[in-house]
């Protein structure tokens, strides 16, 4: 069976299990989705689903975006995501709500995460810095040594240092479902999920099961 | 909107926990899962933190234990384990955490009682 949501970040919380154990949750407005477009090997190459979320003023898309969502007879959709699946079981038009999902699954849940600006080495990759005594100055939150000497007399590419972090697609994988709401389009995973509340998430199954 | 959404699946106040104030001696009555069975058991001791935050606040009970020793235990006021909470009687005190109590042992340990 396909499954696969796009939804929206709400935020965190805690909730009791049956148990009475205390679990942390994020809680995602997922759906209802429609299916846009199905991609098919002798078409386009690949399998995959298209789906659609978010209801929109039409004023808010281009015309070609339009004309895509009004050839299979769609409300104007805000964003549009493609899911690989091999022999995907709906048709163009379906509706696909959070009962997809039953509570204990694994899911992936694929965020944009916040973006931090330029940030040193110490944030971006953990990095020790420097000794904070001893004498030293200026060099608490140092990278260190970039490269060595005459050999090789460069800074080898991909080496981690200073830059630009965050903004960037993020995985979150195997979380549990916590809750299944299909009156309210509401889903709880277990733990956190990349990105600011009210991004785009996107829910897949689990790679790894 | 979301904050609505939020709140709808937090768990409802727990109608058997009474307004707490710092100082407070209480009776903590906690359910125990053993196996199969669940019976209760009372932790007794006074409050000497509250902790706000809507769906996660919890608050600190300190007894003295056996042979002198202090016993803290931090409940979540939500908690579904917490059966009911009794409060024997108010202090007088003058501040918000009581701390100071985890270095005091004996007769130095007594709060004022407060009438109200």
């Amino acid at each position: 069976m396909f499954k696969g949501l796009l939804g929206k970040k709400i935020g965190m919380t805690q909730i009791f299990d049956e148990s009475g154990a205390a679990v942390p949750v994020t809680l995602i407005e997922a759906g209802p989705c429609y299916v846009t477009q199905i991609r098919k090997p002798e078409k386009d190459g690949y399998s995959a689903v298209q789906l659609g979320f978010v209801e929109v003023n039409p004023k808010r898309l281009t015309k070609g975006q339009l004309g895509h969502l009004k050839k299979s007879e769609l409300p104007p959709l805000r964003f549009l995501r493609e899911f690989r699946a091999k022999s995907p079981d709906v048709q163009v038009g379906d509706k696909v709500t959070v009962e997809v999902f039953q509570v204990g699954e694994r899911v992936d849940v694929v965020g944009t995460s916040k973006g931090k600006g330029f940030q040193g080495g110490v944030k971006r990759y953990g990095f020790g810095g420097g000794p904070k005594t001893h004498g030293q100055s200026d060099r608490w939150r140092a990278p260190g040594s970039r490269g060595a000497g005459s050999t090789p007399g460069r800074v080898f590419k991909g080496a981690r240092g200073p830059g630009h972090m965050g903004n960037v697609r993020v995985t979150a994988q195997g979380l549990k479902v916590v809750l299944v709401d299909p009156e309210r389009n509401l889903l709880a995973v277990r733990g956190s999920v990349p990105g600011p509340k009210g991004g785009l998430v996107i829910i897949k199954e689990a790679r790894k099961q | 909107m979301s904050d609505e959404l939020i709140r709808s699946v937090e768990a409802p106040d727990n109608p058997n926990i009474p307004d707490l104030r710092p100082g407070d001696i209480v009776d903590v009555h906690v359910r125990i899962k053993e196996g199969k069975n669940e019976r209760i058991q009372v932790f007794k001791g006074t409050v000497i933190r509250l902790r706000k935050g809507g769906n996660n606040a919890n608050f600190t009970v300190r007894r003295i234990a056996s042979n002198g020793i202090g016993v803290e235990r931090t409940f979540l006021m939500r908690s579904p384990f917490i059966e009911k909470v009794v409060v024997n009687r108010h202090s007088q005190v003058r501040r918000a955490k009581l701390y100071f109590l985890r270095g005091r042992t004996g007769k130095r340990a007594r709060l004022k009682q407060k009438f109200n």
